[in-house]
């Protein structure tokens, strides 16, 4: 198993009492699987990736990746956060080498590869431009080769389409689709939207309102092969979104 | 957009945006040289006082008796010098204490009501108090400068650090940066616009500082004259030197400001 939770609680401690945020959550995730994580807003999905990228830690239970516990941040997990938080005060290139350089990564082979995969998805020429000089899509494009110029394994993807109007969406999201498919990556997606999952994901764990608990786990199945595009428009689509937005509508 | 030629209506559009500025720019002058002429008239048919008032041909001659003799320079000098140090210091030293209380919530929270009775106190009543314990000299006019601008730097970049986008230091936390990481990569050049407001703010106060300290003790410089002049009755001179005042100050504030300009374009950082 390359990630997996093991009855992971967490409770807030705060001045106005404990916030108990997750219950009990428990998952597994195979090398290259793309999963999403579905649920009411504000039930913690956030938390979950803050957990397993370990910058804190469960109150309970226990996180593994590739078999061994998390307690701190790893170049093994990548974050992708809500929105793309480029840095507007360096370039394109600033951007994408920032890991690199937190890391005081001295090896100009994990420079050429980060020049290789602007090249690869088209930024190359954008390089020394400012992210104000780039469309939405190019801008999330920017922001998930940024994640993976550190080559974590796993990239933990925090509802990244959220900023983006509903056109750009469709296609951002299955373009990053498109390219995590093509490196390899095992991801996990958190996100409010259900069309979102469907379309993106191998399985989709629901989640239910906080404290969080796993309420079921959806395998898509046929779906698994087919394109983000293309499954909006297979028939097994709306089954699996009734009955997951059924779910969470039985939540509120 | 193929068609280089601008159509009739965008022409005449930029021929109406011209005239307005043009129209505005020669109001500007006109109204100086009305308010200058009304001045100088009214000083010569004797509606008003020259002796209290002085006149702009007075303050003219003034001026540049004062180039002429070389005084001029010394004054000017003295001053800029002052307000120089004292505006490089507190924004050094405040930026750097911010930093300090940033770093640490715990002390910053301590410090907290200090901060907030300093800010709130005239710094102006500090003035003897510094002449006493520094004595009466020009180390007196900057620590009275410091006085000024230091609290409100500190508060104004404190502000800013810890408004600093809470994804962002996810991001670079998840990326395994270091406390001081955060700081040299992303806190700091995230608070770039914080802290030119803040250096545009700090000049102005900095004059304010220099000009108190040299009413209270300075054997030069423009805050010196003015005081001077006053109480000799010299009125040209006060009015001479609180004109080369406002020219000193416009062009230190045009500095910051070409300055901000300057390390926006070619160190990248954007507001």
């Amino acid at each position: 198993m390359m990630i997996a939770l093991e009855h992971v609680a967490l409770t807030y401690q705060s001045p106005d009492g404990e916030i108990e945020a997750l219950r009990d959550v428990s998952f597994e995730m195979e090398e290259g699987e793309f999963v999403s994580i579905v649920g009411p807003s504000g039930c913690g999905k956030s938390t979950l990736l803050s957990l397993i990228s370990g910058l804190e830690p469960p109150t309970s239970g226990q996180i593994l990746v590739d078999g061994n516990p998390v307690t701190a941040p790893s170049s093994r997990v990548g974050l992708m956060p809500q929105r793309d938080q480029l840095f507007e005060w360096r370039t394109i290139w600033g951007n994408v080498t920032l890991g690199l350089e937190l890391r005081g990564e001295r090896d100009r082979a994990a420079y050429d590869r980060a020049r290789e995969l602007l090249e690869q998805y088209g930024l190359g020429a954008f390089a020394q431009k400012r992210p104000s000089q780039l469309s939405g899509g190019m801008r999330q494009r920017c922001a998930l080769i940024r994640t993976m110029a550190t080559q974590p394994r796993i990239l933990l993807l925090d509802e990244p389409f959220s900023a983006l109007d509903y056109q750009t969406r469709l296609s951002v999201s299955a373009d990053i689709h498109a390219i995590i498919r093509q490196e390899h990556k095992t991801a996990l997606l958190v996100t409010h939207d259900i069309s979102e999952a469907i379309s993106l994901s191998d399985r989709v764990v629901v989640l239910s309102r906080r404290p969080a608990v796993v309420k079921s786990i959806h395998d898509l199945g046929a779906l698994r092969d087919l394109a983000p595009m293309e499954r909006r428009d297979a028939p097994a689509f709306r089954t699996f979104f009734n009955s997951i937005w059924k779910e969470l509508d039985k939540n509120a | 957009m193929p068609d280089s030629t601008p159509s009739p209506r965008r022409l005449a559009y930029l021929r109406a945006k011209r005239r307005e500025k043009g129209a505005i720019r020669s109001l500007q002058v006109f109204l100086l040289i009305f308010f200058l002429m009304l001045w100088e008239v009214s000083a010569r048919l004797g509606w008003i006082d020259a002796f209290i008032v002085s006149c702009p041909s007075r303050v003219a001659a003034t001026v540049t008796g004062l180039y002429q003799s070389g005084d001029l320079w010394l004054h000017l000098w003295t001053s800029c010098a002052e307000t120089a140090a004292g505006f490089v210091l507190g924004t050094l030293s405040g930026t750097l204490i911010a930093v300090l209380l940033w770093w640490s919530t715990f002390l910053s929270r301590v410090l907290d009501p200090y901060l907030v009775v300093l800010n709130a106190l005239p710094k102006t009543a500090l003035g003897p108090i510094f002449i006493v314990w520094i004595g009466a000299g020009t180390a007196s006019i900057v620590a009275m400068t410091l006085a000024i601008s230091l609290i409100v730097t500190i508060l104004n970049m404190l502000v800013g650090f810890l408004s600093t986008d809470e994804q962002k230091l996810r991001l670079l936390r998840s990326m395994g940066a270091s406390r001081g990481q955060i700081l040299r990569k992303l806190v700091l050049p995230a608070n770039f616009p914080a802290l030119f407001n803040t250096l545009r703010v700090n000049v102005g106060l900095s004059w304010v500082g220099v000009i108190m300290g040299e009413f209270l003790v300075s054997k030069a410089g423009l805050g010196y004259l003015i005081v001077y002049g006053s109480q000799v009755f010299n009125m040209d001179l006060v009015m001479a030197s609180v004109l080369v005042l406002a020219a000193a100050a416009v062009v230190m504030y045009q500095i910051v400001l070409w300055l901000e300009k300057f390390l926006k374009k070619y160190l990248g950082v954007i507001a």
